[in-house]
């Protein structure tokens, strides 16, 4: 696929460390001017993935994330910064922390957050998806986040609404908001990604988190190791998406190797049942990170997961909650990465429509 | 056509009928519903009485024949009824259409193929030919009554989207059909092993692990059609490989051939002209990032939309004659059906009135000879149907019914589904240009679609 050979190929040069000083829009309340992002000037004005976000938007996400993180860190966490707007999460599937951090983001931002879950919505009346997206648009929503087990559903709403559409995981699709969030984690500890080795491991064929960490890590010019079972390894990863600086590796030894950071997938029970796993027990023996192979990477790398974790099966409980885990500190980055985006969104919205 | 005139006279166009070689600018003359004469430079006097239709800088050729269309009718007539469907045949050019069993009830005993084949001369605009079920409800466990849908007038036979899984009983319909009709009768299977494509949505490649949607690898078709080869060796049967979309199976099924299996095999428009990349949007063009034309559901079929490397096989396979024909499994939807996530939308494209424009871009790129495309779409599945319609299709021979269709091969058209007679409006061809357009549909000598008239009043 050329086309994306084209859109990698013609990227601006990854950032260094991110300054702090950004260009300055208008001031919302509560948020220093030092910290605004601009509005979104993408194509659109959704998030779906990160291959439609350019290295610029990334940045400006980022540099966002620190003002929210100071406002976070407050002794009363609310700004009015949001007031007014209405953010809707609209859950297809269970998911506490994703949905939770989403609707913290909005309500420390002083938005109004509306959470539906398809169990209490009308969808398990029959009802499709586009009535139920419709619906509540009729009831004017600022910033429409959606979760829904099936590859490609927010962008079949976003193409139907007018409202910015966040996508909080599609399917086997994407997860944008944790690539993000991933982003800003390693950021914060290693002072960038770009030139960094990072290693993931596990499920790279159905997992959401790997797509969109790879466009992620891959566009602000980190070295990126993938490995895991052949089973769970996409056909043609490292040419056919275009992914510059994408190596499968042969060994979780050599995946590991002088890794700056090693990022653990969850893996699903359900792979076994459909025969990709032998079982449980051997995967945690070739494919899990444990503290002897963790000692082959880099001393103090960092030891990442996207949550929930299968402890003692794809990570150890000593490493899960050692030293070098950043694994809780994900979670908190989270809110802080889902207001910037949120803002950046809601803002957007507000001036144009 | 005023009752006082004689007959049809379609004159000044390039007549192409294969069937007889025939490739030349000359005069068609129908009468009495049958083809009278093909004569050159009939004077006027020849044609005096006649209702004259000036062809000049038109193609002329056998009506079309589709051995693989879904009409919905019995069961599912908000996606499409016999009416509909067989008018958007003849929109397309198609002057005999054969009726997929997945109806409800299922076309699967001669009462329902003796329904579908009395509400056809009712209603159809073009001739409808059934085919039934291989086995009872599709379920794939009983044969069904073959011999009694022969006696009906089934052409052939299938569980339509669904394979016959079970290689015995695959081997026994076989058989089975061997003995029925002149010749034996076809067993008519769409190969796509299940285990190999539980909850696929589209190719299995590139374009699908970037979507995230679950994969269909071209080994799920190809694994079947050489297990049915094999079946169709062993059992003596006649084997017609539905759809066939992979390079691995078109090389199946060259081999096959040369080792003088009875087996055919039919290719779609859209398996020949466009790739999985169309999931991506904006008609297969490139893009920088997926974009919210992404997932289009229009681009849903089964199977799926393959390579440019599978496009280019099944093409060269289409050439020498591996693939017989060009069938279009139009598959009509309502728009619910595709208003939805990918996964939840139903597998199908509406494509008979897009078909042979379609097709014909292999022409005007140069992959194919007019008159070779025009054997694949005429002769051919005549010689697939053989004896079965019980009247000779796909050819202009004096004497035999007047069938004809007529098309501008240079004129462009944007394609606009609200302008379909069917009732489907399901295409990922929506709003492209094609270039070629059926002006005339002459249906047992009677005019079944006529551009000029209701077509310019109601295209325009």
């Amino acid at each position: 696929m050329a086309r994306t050979r084209n859109a990698v190929a013609t990227r601006e040069a990854p950032p260094a460390r991110r300054s702090r000083k950004g260009p300055v829009t208008k001031t919302p309340e509560g948020i220093s001017p030092s910290t605004q992002p601009e509005l979104w000037t993408g194509p659109d004005r959704h998030l779906l993935d990160l291959d439609h976000v350019s290295t610029q938007e990334i940045t400006e996400i980022l540099r966002s994330t620190d003002g929210m993180k100071e406002v976070l860190s407050r002794r009363v966490r609310k700004t009015p910064a949001l007031r007014g707007k209405t953010i809707v999460t609209l859950f297809f599937e269970a998911s506490t922390r994703t949905r939770v951090s989403f609707e913290q983001a909005g309500k420390v931002l002083g938005a109004d957050v509306i959470n539906v879950t398809a169990s209490a919505s009308s969808v398990t009346k029959g009802e499709s998806l586009l009535n139920t997206v419709r619906t509540l648009e009729s009831m004017h929503v600022d910033v429409l986040v959606i979760r829904h087990p099936h590859s490609g559903a927010p962008y079949f709403v976003a193409s139907h609404i007018d409202a910015p559409v966040v996508n909080a995981g599609d399917g086997t699709h994407a997860h944008p908001t944790q690539a993000l969030l991933d982003l800003y984690t390693i950021e914060s500890h290693l002072g960038g990604v770009a030139g960094k080795k990072i290693a993931i491991i596990g499920d790279l064929l159905y997992s959401r988190v790997a797509r969109s960490n790879l466009w992620g890590l891959t566009k602000m010019g980190a070295n990126v190791v993938v490995y895991g079972p052949p089973t769970l390894m996409p056909p043609e990863l490292d040419n056919a998406e275009g992914l510059d600086g994408v190596v499968r590796a042969a060994s979780m030894e050599e995946a590991v190797d002088e890794a700056d950071v090693v990022m653990m997938l969850r893996i699903q029970r359900e792979r076994q049942a459909a025969g990709h796993l032998p079982s449980m027990r051997e995967y945690s023996r070739v494919y899990g990170l444990n503290a002897r192979r963790l000692k082959l990477a880099k001393p103090g790398a960092l030891v990442m997961h996207p949550g929930p974790m299968n402890e003692g099966i794809e990570i150890s409980p000593d490493v899960a909650h050692g030293a070098q885990a950043v694994i809780e500190e994900q979670v908190a980055n989270g809110v802080a990465v889902r207001m910037a985006v949120l803002y950046m969104l809601a803002a957007r919205g507000a001036s144009g429509r | 056509m005023a009752a006082s005139r004689k007959g049809i006279a379609i004159i000044g166009g390039r007549v192409i009928d294969p069937s007889h070689g025939i490739d030349r600018v000359c005069d068609l003359l129908i009468e009495n519903g049958v083809i009278e004469a093909i004569t050159d430079g009939s004077g006027d006097s020849a044609i005096d009485g006649y209702e004259v239709i000036d062809a000049m800088g038109q193609v002329v050729t056998p009506g079309f024949i589709d051995v693989h269309t879904h009409l919905r009718e019995p069961g599912e007539e908000h996606k499409e009824d016999i009416a509909s469907g067989t008018l958007a045949a003849a929109r397309g050019g198609f002057t005999t259409v054969c009726a997929m069993p997945n109806t409800e009830p299922t076309q699967d005993n001669a009462s329902v193929l003796e329904w579908v084949v009395r509400r056809s001369a009712e209603v159809g605009a073009v001739r409808v030919l059934p085919i039934g079920a291989v086995t009872v409800g599709r379920k794939g466990e009983t044969l069904a009554d073959m011999a009694e849908m022969a006696a009906a007038g089934a052409i052939g036979f299938s569980d339509d989207g669904d394979p016959v899984v079970d290689a015995n009983l695959m081997r026994q319909a076989l058989s089975y059909a061997s003995g029925l009709g002149n010749g034996g009768l076809a067993i008519m299977n769409h190969c796509q092993e299940p285990a190999l494509t539980r909850g696929a949505q589209m190719n299995e490649g590139a374009v699908s692990n970037r979507l995230g949607l679950a994969g269909w690898p071209n080994e799920a078709e190809s694994g079947m059609v050489a297990r049915d080869i094999e079946l169709a060796a062993l059992s003596g049967g006649r084997l017609h490989i539905c759809h066939l979309s992979t390079r691995q199976a078109v090389e199946y099924v060259r081999t096959a051939k040369k080792r003088g299996i009875n087996v055919t095999a039919e290719v779609t428009p859209h398996h020949l002209t466009i790739t999985d990349e169309w999931v991506l949007g904006h008609h297969g063009e490139a893009v920088a990032a997926v974009d919210v034309a992404a997932y289009d559901t229009a681009t849903k079929v089964n199977p799926p939309l393959r390579t440019r490397d599978d496009v280019e096989a099944v093409i060269e396979g289409l050439r020498d004659g591996t693939i017989d024909m060009i069938a279009t499994d139009h598959a009509p939807h309502a728009q619910t059906d595709k208003l939805c996530t990918y996964e939840e939308a139903a597998n199908g494209i509406a494509n008979l009135e897009t078909a042979f424009a379609s097709v014909l871009s292999l022409y005007h790129s140069g992959a194919m000879e007019l008159p070779v495309l025009i054997e694949r779409m005429t002769a051919a599945p005549a010689r697939f149907l053989g004896r079965a319609a019980g009247v000779p299709l796909g050819t202009l021979e004096p004497g035999g019914p007047a069938d004809v269709t007529v098309f501008d091969p240079d004129l462009e058209w944007t394609v606009n589904p609200d302008e379909f007679a069917s009732r489907g409006k399901n295409t990922p061809l929506a709003g492209t240009t094609l270039k070629g357009r059926v002006t005339l549909t002459v249906y047992g000598g009677a005019i079944a679609h006529d551009f000029s008239r209701q077509g310019a009043a109601v295209d325009a």
